[in-house]
């Protein structure tokens, strides 16, 4: 029995994602008696590979093979299930995100094994297999039971603290046969920008909306972001208006964030939005309407007209940096 | 060339979500039932390549898996523009069993392209398309922002970490869908209100499955402190408190 849990990697490199998601399997292996097995796909050096180990990670298992260059996900299902049976896991984490939600369901299929998404902490009971999952967009939280004997979480990015431990890896390069008639996905063109902060792994967010009246107002959000060394976000009437590109739209519909941080200003908090960020560990919010309901999901807030308060607030911030 | 949009009936995405029964289900009294968001982008995408006569798309099928209270969210997505529509008489005890249904009735009536909404609003599981695609051994491409056909072959647009890329798959394929695959869902007009009560409803028997998942109850999410009010004319004492009281900066 162990547990296994397949490690993304990004041009060679993992993150913190990565090592949140072996945090979480060694919680698990603890509550399990059992151990943790990673699995990475591609070419990642010795080092990088290793430094799993620093998260509880006894085991790494890298394969790589050509036929697994291009994210093709019945591929990478097919090879993520052989190396499961050969370790012979009965748990399986991956996370929840672009990568995770292509390849999992299919894993899931493929071995029979039950699978609950969006995880936000260790199972709340072992027998029966019971995790806490979101729900309704983040409104109710579900205790799912998983019944297979093999069971798939996928994890919430940023719900689950990184646990440094004393431990070495093993890295075992491995082999796996991957059938190329398997691989159908042929990749034409790749648009890509390397190097960004990106919005899903920002520890701090500030965002704005509707409330900041014009595309030309943006300046002082975007600098109170970079001092921050945060991502900007917006609103859904932000983006579809053309004032910011889509990528930044945090909602229901656009992207679903956890930051420590995010400041939502001009941005009065529709259910939909909320969706999106309602998992951030402090919300702030700056509205001029004392009554929106962003004020009822935010810790901190500031009555007020958002971009008379966000240049005051990039003077302060530049004081402490000082 | 057929299309199957596979639609999940989901409480509008407004709705205030109450318990029932010991929290182990959601209280429906009052809720209005509406088409999950990702898949009405959906349905509107493969109207809009049906319309391009150059696609050659025979058919678009709407099929969704459910008990007879959800008539009216299937003639919603008929009163759109669907050209006909499968219900598979059963519960939708979980995304497995829900796509086992569906795999079968893509394996009976021979779909090229299946479309799913990237999650539904409800149980936000992202898992039904992709597995329907591995139920089938066909390929799958997940967070598609864009379809289209050039010279018969499907070419998509998905999303990737800081970008997106340019795929193409054979068909039979199943597009996991998400924001982008079309502007803004499209309306029903009055014809297609009208057109919506003749056009076939084809109710399907479930085949045997059994589910490997199990919701015992739901929960409120933990209630957050009320919010601290920091006055307008001195911000600096809201950067005071992220430093020292919620220690995020």
């Amino acid at each position: 029995m162990s547990v296994l849990v397949y490690t993304e990697n990004w041009d060679g490199k993992f993150k913190k994602l990565s090592y949140e998601l072996v945090s979480y399997a060694a919680g698990l292996a603890k509550m399990t008696g059992s151990s943790v097995t990673a699995v990475s796909v591609g070419n990642v050096d010795q080092a990088e590979l290793k430094s799993l180990g620093d998260y509880g990670a006894l085991k790494v298992i890298s394969v790589s093979d050509q036929n697994l260059s291009v994210l093709d996900s019945q591929a990478y299902a097919a090879v993520i299930a052989e190396v499961a049976a050969r370790e012979s896991a009965d748990i399986i984490i991956i996370a929840n995100n672009n990568a995770g939600k292509a390849i999992a369901p299919r894993l899931s299929v493929r071995m029979k094994a039950g699978m609950a998404s969006g995880v936000s902490r260790l199972p709340v009971s072992l027998n029966p297999f019971t995790v806490y999952k979101r729900t309704y967009s983040g409104n109710a939280f579900a205790h799912m039971v998983i019944k297979s004997p093999v069971k798939i979480i996928s994890l919430a990015q940023n719900s689950f603290d990184l646990v440094k431990t004393e431990n070495t890896a093993v890295v075992e390069n491995v082999a796996v046969s991957v059938d190329s008639s398997l691989v159908k996905t042929a990749v034409k063109n790749v648009e890509k920008q390397s190097g960004k902060l990106l919005l899903t792994d920002a520890d701090i967010v500030v965002s704005g909306g509707r409330g900041m009246k014009s595309p030309d107002n943006w300046a002082p959000l975007v600098e109170l972001a970079e001092l921050l060394g945060g991502a900007t976000a917006c609103s859904r009437p932000v983006s579809d208006e053309g004032w910011r590109p889509h990528g930044e739209h945090t909602g229901q519909t656009g992207k679903i964030i956890a930051p420590n941080l995010y400041v939502a200003a001009g941005i009065s908090g529709a259910t939909q939005h909320l969706a999106g960020i309602s998992s951030s560990k402090y919300i702030v919010a700056i509205n001029t309407d004392k009554d929106a309901p962003i004020f009822e999901a935010a810790q901190y807030g500031i009555v007020g007209d958002a971009m008379k308060v966000l240049p005051k607030l990039v003077e302060a911030v530049k004081e402490i940096k000082k | 060339m057929k299309i199957l949009v596979c639609i999940s009936n989901v409480p509008d995405t407004t709705t205030k979500i109450r318990f029932a029964a010991g929290n182990t289900s959601i209280d429906t009294t009052g809720i209005q039932w509406v088409i999950n968001p990702w898949d009405e982008l959906s349905l509107t995408r493969a109207l809009e390549l049906k319309d391009d006569a150059a696609n050659d798309i025979k058919s678009v099928t709407v099929v969704h898996v459910g008990p007879a209270s959800a008539e009216p969210t299937i003639r919603k997505a008929l009163a759109i523009g669907a050209d006909d529509a499968v219900r598979v008489n059963a519960e939708p005890a979980d995304a497995y069993y829900t796509a086992a249904q569906i795999a079968e009735l893509v394996k009976k009536d021979q779909f090229d392209v299946i479309l799913c909404g990237i999650e539904s609003s409800d149980f936000n599981g992202s898992l039904t398309g992709g597995m329907i695609a591995e139920f089938l051994g066909i390929p799958s491409v997940s967070a598609v922002s864009g379809l289209k056909f050039e010279n018969g072959q499907a070419v998509l647009t998905r999303e990737i970490d800081g970008g997106k890329e340019t795929v193409s798959v054979p068909a039979p394929f199943v597009a996991v869908v998400q924001k982008g695959i079309a502007k803004e869902p499209r309306i029903a007009a009055m014809r297609g209100i009208m057109t919506a009560r003749t056009k076939p409803v084809k109710v399907l028997e479930p085949v045997a499955c059994e589910p490997l998942t199990q919701i015992l109850e739901f929960e409120k999410p933990a209630p957050r402190a009320a919010c601290k009010f920091i006055d307008a004319e001195n911000p600096g004492q809201l950067i005071q408190l992220l430093q020292n009281e919620a220690k995020v900066i």
